[in-house]
C-alpha cells in the first residue's frame, strides 16, 4: 500500500496512528493528489467523509486542514492532511468533491483558513456579524461578547463579556 | 409614442421567502431562504448555526469523560448511538478491550437507540405530510423505550451510559425480560403504523418520486446511512466495518431502488424490524461477566471495593478528578448511527484533555445536499424533504 502511494503521489511524509493512513502533502500538491486519489483505480476514494480543521497553536505551521476519503469499493479509508502558516491559504476542493462545500465554509468560519476558488466562502455556524475565530486555540473559551435582549431600547444589544467568575483551568503543579 | 421592442419583455423578479427558523416542520432551528417561480423552488440555501454551542470547543477544555455528556446532546434522538462512538474512539486511543458482556449491552441499546430515532423520524416526517397518528402511536412506544434508557441510566434522553472502557453500571434485574416483550409486541404496532402510511394513498403522492437521489449523486454528496442505502447502495458500517459483535449477528441491510422519500421511509421501517431481530439475538447471547474493563486508569472501581481497599480509592479519585489519559496519537472512528455515519476525530496529546475532538455529523452532510435534492419540486416538497433527510438541529450545528 505504501509503495503504491509513493510512486503515485507527491507525498511529503506517510503516517499511522492506530492503523490508520495518513498522507501529508504540500498544499500545492492538494489538488492533484485528491484527483488522484479519486479516480485512481487502485484508491477509487469517491467519497469525502468530513474535513476538520487544526489549530496547532505555537508551531510554524500552525494549522493543519485534515481530509478523510472513503473508498466504498476497497472499503477503505485514508486522510490528507496539508500544513499551513498562520497566512497561508489552501485551494478548494470543490471541484473535486462537490460535498466539500459546507465543511471548507465550517473550517473557514472556525479557524479562519481561507480557501481560495471557493463558490461561496460566507460563515455558517457563528451568528450574523460574528467577528473572531472560534476554535483558534487563542481564542478565549467564553469569547468577547454577549447578547441580552434590552428592554427599553426594544432590540438586542452585543456588549463586551462580564463574568462574575472567570474559566478556571485546575491545572495545579502538584506539590509532591 | 413609438413602442420599443425591449417593452414587450416583462422581467419576472422570483419570489424569495424566509421558511423558519420557527416553522414546525423546519425540525428545529434551520432558516431556509428559498427562491421560488411560483411555487417551484429554484435555490434553496439553508443558513443553519442557530442552535451553535460551540461542543467541540467546550470538549477541548474538558476531560474525556467529562466530554462524554455532550455527545447525549448533539443529536437529541438518537443519544446512545453517540455516545458509543465517542467511546470506541476513546478507547481505540487509550488501547482498551471491552469485555465481551458490555459489548453486547452496548449493541442492545444501540438498536434501542435506532428504533428510537427512527420512530421520531417516521413519525414527525407523517406529521410533517399530514397524518397526525403514527406520530402519536411512535411516541408512545417511544415513551416505553426511554423508560429502558431510565432503568439503566436513571435518565430517559442524555443518558451518559456507554462510557470508554465499558457501560456505566450493570443491567438491572428484569430488564432484559421487559425488553424482550417489548420486542415481542413492537412489531405489531410497526404492523399499524405502516397499515396506515405505506399503501396510503396521500402518503404515496407525497413520497414517490420527490427528492431522488441516484447512486452518482448520493456518493458524491457524501451521504451516509438511510440517505446512501435509499439510492441502492448496500453501506452500513455495521456490516461493513463490524465493531463491537455485530459480525456474530445475523441481520440483513435493507435498500432502495428508486432513490426517492418513498424508499427512504420503507427503509427506516425494515431497518426498525431488523434491529428487533439483532436485539433477540443479543439477549440470547448475553452472559453473566464484568461490565466494563478492570483496569482501574481506565475506568472506575466498583464502590464496593472502593469500601475495602485505599488502592481503589485512589484509583476513583484519579479517575473523576483527572481522568484516562490516552496515548499520542489521533483516529477517526466512525459507527452507523441511525442518521448516517456518525464520527468522530479525535486528536490526543497524551493529556487528560482531547487537544481536537472533531464531530462529523451525518445531518450536516445531508442538509448541504437540500438545494441539489429540492430544486425544481414544489415547496410542500421541500418539507417531505427535510423529513426525508432526519435532520436534527443538534448535530447539524453542533
Amino acid at each position: 500500500m505504501i509503495t503504491l502511494f509513493k510512486k503515485t503521489l507527491p507525498i511529503i511524509l506517510f503516517q499511522n496512528s492506530v492503523e490508520e493512513n495518513i498522507l501529508v502533502v504540500s498544499s500545492n500538491n492538494l489538488q492533484f493528489s485528491l484527483t488522484c486519489l479519486k479516480k485512481h483505480i487502485g484508491y477509487n476514494y469517491k467519497m469525502l467523509t468530513y474535513i476538520a480543521g487544526l489549530d496547532l497553536y505555537g508551531l510554524l505551521y500552525r494549522f493543519c486542514v485534515v481530509y478523510d476519503l472513503l473508498s466504498l469499493t476497497y472499503n477503505t479509508r485514508i486522510r490528507i492532511k496539508v500544513y499551513l502558516t498562520e497566512t497561508g491559504s489552501v485551494d478548494s476542493i470543490t471541484n473535486i468533491y462537490l460535498n466539500s462545500n459546507w465543511w471548507e465554509r465550517e473550517i473557514w468560519d472556525l479557524f479562519g483558513i481561507y480557501f481560495e476558488n471557493h463558490p461561496d466562502l460566507r460563515r455558517i455556524l457563528t451568528d450574523y456579524g460574528f467577528e473572531g475565530f472560534p476554535l483558534r486555540k487563542d481564542f478565549p473559551l467564553y469569547g468577547y461578547v454577549e447578547l441580552r435582549y434590552d428592554e427599553t431600547k426594544k432590540n438586542i444589544v452585543v456588549e463586551p463579556i462580564e463574568l462574575s467568575q472567570n474559566f478556571r483551568f485546575f491545572e495545579f503543579e502538584t506539590p509532591w | 409614442m413609438i413602442l420599443k421592442k425591449k417593452d414587450f419583455i416583462r422581467t419576472l423578479k422570483n419570489f424569495t421567502i424566509n421558511f423558519g427558523p420557527q416553522h414546525p416542520a423546519a425540525h428545529g432551528v434551520l432558516r431556509l431562504i428559498l427562491e421560488l417561480d411560483g411555487e417551484v423552488v429554484l435555490k434553496a440555501d439553508p443558513h443553519i448555526g442557530l442552535l451553535h454551542r460551540g461542543t467541540e470547543k467546550l470538549i477541548e477544555y474538558k476531560t474525556y469523560l467529562q466530554a462524554l455528556p455532550y455527545f447525549d446532546r448533539l443529536d437529541y434522538v438518537s443519544m446512545m448511538a453517540q455516545e458509543h462512538t465517542y467511546s470506541l474512539a476513546v478507547e481505540k486511543l487509550a488501547n482498551v478491550k471491552v469485555p465481551r458482556r458490555a459489548k453486547i449491552i452496548r449493541v442492545v441499546f444501540c438498536e434501542i437507540t435506532r428504533i428510537l430515532n427512527h420512530l421520531l423520524a417516521v413519525g414527525c416526517h407523517a406529521m410533517d405530510v399530514g397524518a397526525m397518528t403514527p406520530f402519536l402511536w411512535a411516541f408512545e412506544e417511544r415513551e416505553k423505550l426511554m423508560e429502558f434508557y431510565e432503568r439503566v441510566s436513571g435518565a430517559r434522553m442524555h443518558a451518559a451510559y456507554i462510557r470508554p472502557g465499558g457501560v456505566s453500571a450493570d443491567i438491572p434485574l428484569g430488564l432484559l425480560d421487559d425488553i424482550y416483550l417489548f420486542i415481542s409486541q413492537f412489531s405489531i404496532r410497526l404492523d399499524e403504523m405502516e397499515e396506515m402510511l405505506t399503501s396510503n394513498r396521500i402518503w404515496k403522492e407525497r413520497l414517490v418520486d420527490i427528492g431522488v437521489v441516484t447512486s452518482n449523486d448520493s456518493i458524491a454528496w457524501g451521504f451516509s446511512g438511510v440517505m446512501l442505502r435509499g439510492s441502492g447502495l448496500p453501506w452500513d458500517l455495521r456490516k461493513n466495518v463490524p465493531y463491537e459483535i455485530y459480525n456474530e449477528l445475523n441481520f440483513s441491510v435493507p435498500v432502495g431502488i428508486n432513490g426517492d422519500c418513498f424508499d427512504r421511509y420503507l427503509i427506516r421501517i425494515e431497518e426498525m424490524r431488523q434491529s428487533l431481530n439483532i436485539i433477540e439475538s443479543c439477549l440470547n447471547l448475553i452472559k453473566q461477566g464484568p461490565i466494563k474493563t478492570l483496569n482501574y486508569k481506565l475506568t472506575a472501581p466498583s464502590r464496593n471495593e472502593i469500601k475495602n481497599s485505599m488502592e481503589a480509592v485512589i484509583h476513583h479519585f484519579k479517575y473523576y478528578t483527572e481522568g484516562l489519559i490516552p496515548f499520542f496519537g489521533e483516529t477517526y472512528t466512525a459507527t452507523e448511527a441511525p442518521k448516517g455515519e456518525f464520527g468522530v476525530y479525535l486528536v490526543s496529546n497524551n493529556t487528560e484533555k482531547p487537544y481536537r475532538c472533531k464531530i462529523k455529523a451525518p445531518g450536516f452532510g445531508h442538509l448541504q445536499a437540500l438545494n441539489f435534492m429540492s430544486r425544481g419540486h414544489m415547496i410542500a416538497d421541500v418539507v417531505t424533504i427535510i423529513g426525508t433527510q432526519d435532520i436534527v438541529f443538534g448535530e447539524v450545528d453542533r
